[in-house]
């Protein structure tokens, strides 16, 4: 054989299984998905084309509501993960000495192997009117009768900033790793103090760690499913809850479908207007990380 | 160090980084302790050290490791997690020898294609996979009157249904360490008389073990606690974690998942150090 011909076998071999998990496992169920979301159900088993799902959706203010509150709780959990997890990133990769640095990184990667329903499980212990925090608080005579802390939105919000923040500090700490301290040391040497370094130098070289965490972190926190119902309770209103609802209480797979679909949409849209406002795009940043 | 920052300022960062981790901590050691607390109930006060919730075979303090539908649930998880991580390392591995090594037509496209299960909610690829899978399943039987058993719900389309965005982790890990490979050695062996199999069984493939152990510890870890895609595609054969939660939801909270708890989080942290340890690089000579 000539070496022409085992180089093309060599790729035709190597296409085959991306080519089949693409196209049957994300491709080909997502573009069923968006053909049941576009059929109605007009008699049983008798279904005709059209867009009644997404009218449905529109048309009833509780569902539209929901995919807003989800979509402006998930941005804020994003900036508060981004505000939060900053200066850890920031110390791990430029102030720790070299020892504590990879400790208190695998420190932080900890949880990350915790699932996620463990994750609630112990803010649940911690939180409700018989946990921890409640107990401890009338212990110390702080309160003289038991608090509810679960069941609102606080405690959602600070729930899914537990579970996310890791996917922010991992690609802040890689970007941030690879600056070089003499770009800070310069700035200050300019003249500049701690803001204007941090605004001018910091930040504009960590921007792609940045976007790449935020878009993750957005996503996770959008479809996240778990920790809105077991810490927001019945009230969470979380627009997964809702795409569960349709497809497993209602048995409605049209909608469901079509719900899943806006979920897409709009999850895609943030992002997109996410990176043309930062001048990033999905190659520079999270395929990058 | 990068910013000379005065002390009081340092201080406070500093115990801002301590806060965080307790922060971190937290709900971990929540869930761990009350695991050995002689009571009915996960919560305060302290009634004394117990081993009861692994160990006790009889109501009501029935431990884990007596618990049948834990320890089933146990059983699958460790089931479903092994096939995906040797499925999904396998086809990582031949992405990573596909990215890196291959130039074929639209490569840009193709690598965001690989990248973009990832960045899709896990609930979305549970119902879309599930979705396709009943049709498929529901036109075969009334068309040719098949019963494909193996798209219904069930062990295989959990199986499918993680591997679909596991495979997108272990492909940039496998892919970031062969991007380090020197090519020049495989080279030096072409010259030197070796054929393709030889070089890439004695050559690359041991470079890369490192990065694809990696991969399917990190694999069997995520398969593992996943729930969201997993939620959609469970038939009776459920795994560790939908147990868990029927379990929290239904009953409410018992100790006895924070045993479960505690055993899982001992089981990932050990793993996730045998990761880290076959990924460090032996020191160059």
């Amino acid at each position: 054989m000539k070496q022409n011909d085992i180089k093309r076998l060599s790729l035709y071999l190597l296409f085959a299984p991306f080519a089949l998990w693409i196209t049957l496992l994300i491709v080909l169920p997502h573009l069923g998905m968006l053909y049941i979301s576009l059929r109605e159900k007009v008699a049983p088993r008798v279904y005709e084309f059209g867009f009644a799902n997404y009218i449905n959706f529109f048309n009833e203010p509780i569902y539209w509501n929901t995919l807003l509150r989800t979509g402006s709780m998930s941005l804020l959990v994003t900036v508060l993960a981004l505000l939060l997890g900053f200066p850890i990133a920031y110390y791990i990769a430029k102030i720790a000495g070299h020892r504590t640095r990879g400790a208190l990184f695998l420190m932080c990667l900890i949880p990350l192997w915790v699932s996620d329903l463990i994750r609630a499980f112990g803010w649940i212990l911690l939180l409700r009117e018989t946990g921890v925090i409640s107990s401890g608080l009338q212990w110390a005579g702080l309160i003289n009768a038991p608090i509810e802390f679960l069941y609102n939105d606080a405690t959602v919000i600070v729930g899914l900033v537990y579970t996310v923040i890791l996917f922010m500090i991992v690609p802040l700490v890689s970007t941030l790793d690879g600056m070089d301290d003499s770009m800070i040391e310069a700035g200050y040497n300019l003249g500049g103090n701690g803001p204007t370094v941090l605004r001018r130098i910091i930040i504009p070289y960590a921007m792609p760690g940045i976007v790449s965490g935020c878009i993750v972190v957005f996503m996770l926190t959008a479809g996240s499913y778990l920790t809105p119902i077991l810490l927001g309770g019945k009230n969470s209103s979380w627009f997964t809850e809702q795409i569960y609802d349709q497809f497993i209480t209602r048995y409605n797979w049209e909608s469901g479908a079509a719900f899943g679909f806006v979920l897409l949409a709009f999850t895609s849209l943030v992002i997109w207007i996410g990176l043309k406002l930062s001048g990033q795009t999905l190659n520079s940043t999270v395929a990058r990380s | 160090m990068a910013i000379k920052p005065n002390t009081a300022f340092l201080t406070a960062y500093q115990f801002y980084i301590l806060a965080f981790f307790v922060f971190l901590a937290a709900p971990l050691v929540a869930a761990g302790m009350f695991a050995f607390n002689d009571s009915l109930f996960p919560s305060l006060p302290w009634r004394g050290f117990t081993l009861d919730w692994f160990f006790n075979d009889t109501e009501p303090k029935l431990g884990m490791f007596h618990d049948r539908r834990l320890l089933r649930g146990l059983y699958y998880s460790f089931v479903i997690a092994s096939f995906v991580s040797l499925l999904s390392v396998f086809v990582g591995t031949c992405n990573a020898f596909l990215f890196v090594r291959c130039n074929f037509p639209a490569k840009d496209f193709f690598y965001i294609m690989m990248v973009l299960p990832l960045v899709i909610p896990g609930v979305i690829l549970g119902i879309s996979i599930l979705l396709l899978a009943s049709n498929v399943a529901n036109s075969a039987e009334s068309a040719f009157s098949l019963d494909l058993r193996f798209l219904r719900p069930g062990i295989i389309l959990v199986v499918l249904g993680q591997f679909s965005f596991i495979t997108t982790i272990t492909s940039l890990v496998i892919i970031a360490r062969l991007k380090k490979f020197d090519e020049s050695m495989e080279e030096a062996a072409y010259n030197l008389g070796a054929s393709r199999v030889r070089v890439l069984r004695t050559i690359t493939l041991p470079f890369l073990f490192p990065a694809m152990a990696a991969a399917g510890i990190v694999a069997f870890l995520v398969s593992f606690e996943n729930f969201n895609t997993t939620l959609f595609l469970v038939g009776s054969e459920a795994p560790l974690t939908i147990t868990m939660y029927d379990r929290m939801v239904k009953v409410g909270s018992t100790p006895v998942l924070n045993a479960v708890s505690f055993f899982l989080m001992v089981g990932s942290a050990a793993l996730a150090l045998v990761s880290v340890l076959v990924q460090r690089d032996k020191p160059q000579t």
